[in-house]
């Protein structure tokens, strides 16, 4: 990662950021996955299509994402990937609420949440206002395909 | 950093422009963005206005602002006169051939929504065919769409080669008796070509099919004579050719817009109403339906004024200088393809770049102060022509310079940095 000082970039091409971009984790197409979303955003062409496998208590044991796109939403989705392992869905809304209103939040608040972990590091991405939407459209997957889910589950009882 | 003399040389002197004095005249120009100094690239999206446009509002608003075409005292009689004034400079700016065949819109799209809307209807039939190319903007496809829902009509796609330009032999198979309008985008946004619209207006003609001609990216740059080009409408927003937003024009031939039903109805357009009966006013007034966007029209004739005054064929032959400069510069950048090669070109370079995604390229080249346009450019169906969702463009203006281009491919090697 070259050093790029004189750039007023604000760390957006952070470490971690370009590294989950370099080399996104969980890109495995899962073959039985439980619940299953795809967004689209046509202005940019990014597109994500995630997939979650529960376990018997309704907990996250595997994490299928193909993104694709610029590099915020392709880190996005590798980090939230990591995110979701061993988390109930009630958790993940939660999560994605988070995230959400901590990337809609003050630019000025420095220290936005401690809870987000690593994702965390996508909160530059705030001082982009245009970008934000790259690093929202993994998040608006998941909360589609959550609702999905609860509503296919409702209809097979 | 190597080194970026590309080597086109000083130019013609006739051709070269005073760039810093030019330049004086767009205060916006004078500022720093991200601490950098502005270089606005993004001129196909919009241009800049000189000072005298600027002007030309404020002492409109200052001095002149009444309605037009209504009161008998001498504010309005200010205002018509002036909005006037300004449709015969921009009808000789075009060589129309009479004022009435200038019909004051928004912008290029609801120019074209007019004559779909208008012409369309009354036209278009069951089973006939409207032709339009792979490179059109979505303002001159999906009115077109739409057109041909209500009316049960099918739009035949002309298609381009891969660098972009129109294929002749393929547009002239398409037409046939079923084709009754052929509309064409005269400069693509997206890749620069200028289509040879003459010979494509002949060979429409020859059918007896009227052509329309989206000329958004088109006037600002090259003589536009629609008598010479012999279209039957041409359409084009003011905001491109440095005048305001919201005011654009549709040029038709006058018998063509007689006999057009009125698009909307409403003030302006009527000559006497009462609610068994309304006679519609005569051109152009029966397509200006209410008060119409007075202080732009104004601002457009001093922009119309302004570009007079540097000569249009100056401001081309210097843009295609820059263009030469500039298509050298990143073609040397070996992780940059150009996206839009074709022989007969506008002041765009539209770019990708191996493994870096527009967006990004966009937000590093601000972080250097220079504003370029990133996305599908309104264009989808042509970006998945060349299989690519979105492209990065510097569009030219005649107050660039090939210092603004050493900057943007200065900047791309940080782009190329930060992505290494």
């Amino acid at each position: 990662m070259p050093n790029v000082p004189d750039v007023p970039l604000d760390g957006l091409y952070g470490d971690l950021i370009l590294e989950h971009f370099r080399g996104p984790r969980n890109r495995a197409v899962l073959p039985d996955a439980d619940l299953e979303a795809e967004e689209f955003n046509p202005f940019c062409g990014d597109r994500i299509i995630l997939q979650l496998k529960l376990d018997d208590t309704g907990r996250v044991v595997q994490v299928g994402v193909q993104s694709e796109g610029c590099s915020i939403i392709q880190a996005t989705a590798s980090l939230m990937s990591e995110a979701m392992r061993g988390k109930k869905l009630e958790e993940l809304e939660d999560l994605a609420g988070l995230f959400r209103e901590t990337m809609r939040g003050n630019t000025e608040d420095e220290n936005p949440s401690a809870d987000l972990g690593p994702l965390q590091s996508l909160t530059v991405v705030r001082r982009f206002p245009v970008r934000i939407k790259c690093a929202l459209l993994p998040w608006v997957a998941l909360e589609e395909g959550i609702k999905n889910y609860r509503s296919s589950q409702t209809r097979d009882q | 950093m190597t080194d970026r003399n590309a080597s086109t040389q000083k130019g013609d002197p006739l051709l070269e422009f005073d760039v810093a004095k030019i330049k004086d005249d767009f205060p916006i120009l004078k500022q720093t963005v991200n601490g950098k100094p502005l270089v606005y690239l993004d001129n196909a999206a919009t241009s800049q206005k000189p000072q005298s446009v600027i002007d030309a509002l404020v002492d409109y608003y200052s001095a002149d602002n009444s309605n037009v075409h209504r009161g008998v005292h001498t504010l309005s009689q200010r205002a018509t006169d002036h909005y006037e004034e300004a449709r015969s400079k921009i009808r000789r700016f075009i060589n129309a051939d009479d004022d009435r065949e200038l019909i004051f819109v928004r912008g290029t799209t609801e120019a074209i929504n007019l004559v779909a809307q208008t012409f369309g209807r009354e036209n278009i039939r069951e089973g006939d065919e409207i032709i339009i190319s792979a490179m059109e903007h979505h303002s001159n496809i999906v009115p077109w769409q739409i057109l041909c829902q209500e009316q049960g009509a099918t739009l035949k796609i002309a298609p381009i080669d891969d660098s972009g330009e129109l294929l002749l032999d393929d547009f002239e198979n398409l037409l046939n008796p079923k084709t009754k309008l052929v509309s064409l985008v005269h400069v693509s946004n997206a890749l620069g070509s200028i289509i040879p619209a003459k010979r494509v207006i002949e060979m429409a003609h020859a059918h007896g099919v009227p052509v329309l001609l989206d000329g958004a990216q088109a006037v600002a740059h090259c003589r536009v004579d629609v008598q010479d080009l012999d279209c039957d409408f041409y359409a084009f927003s003011g905001h491109k050719l440095y005048g305001p937003t919201g005011i654009g024009i549709l040029y038709g031939k006058a018998d063509l817009l007689e006999a057009m039903p009125p698009y909307q109805g409403g003030g302006e357009m009527i000559r006497s109403v009462t609610f068994e009966k309304t006679l519609y006013n005569v051109l152009p007034h029966k397509f200006e339906a209410g008060t119409p966007n007075i202080a732009g029209s104004i601002g457009l004739g001093a922009a119309v004024d302004y570009v007079n005054e540097l000569g249009i064929e100056r401001i081309g032959a210097y843009e295609k200088q820059l263009l030469e400069y500039g298509t050298e510069l990143l073609s040397q950048i070996s992780s940059v393809q150009l996206i839009g090669t074709a022989q007969d070109k506008s002041g765009i370079l539209s770019f990708v770049m191996d493994g870096i995604h527009p967006h990004d390229i966009g937000t590093i080249l601000d972080a250097e102060g220079i504003a370029i346009r990133t996305g599908h450019h309104c264009a989808q169906p042509l970006m998945d022509r060349y299989g690519i969702a979105a492209t990065a463009r510097a569009s030219l203006a005649f107050y660039n310079t090939r210092e603004d281009l050493d900057a943007l491919a200065e900047a791309i090697d940080r782009v190329i940095e930060v992505f290494s």
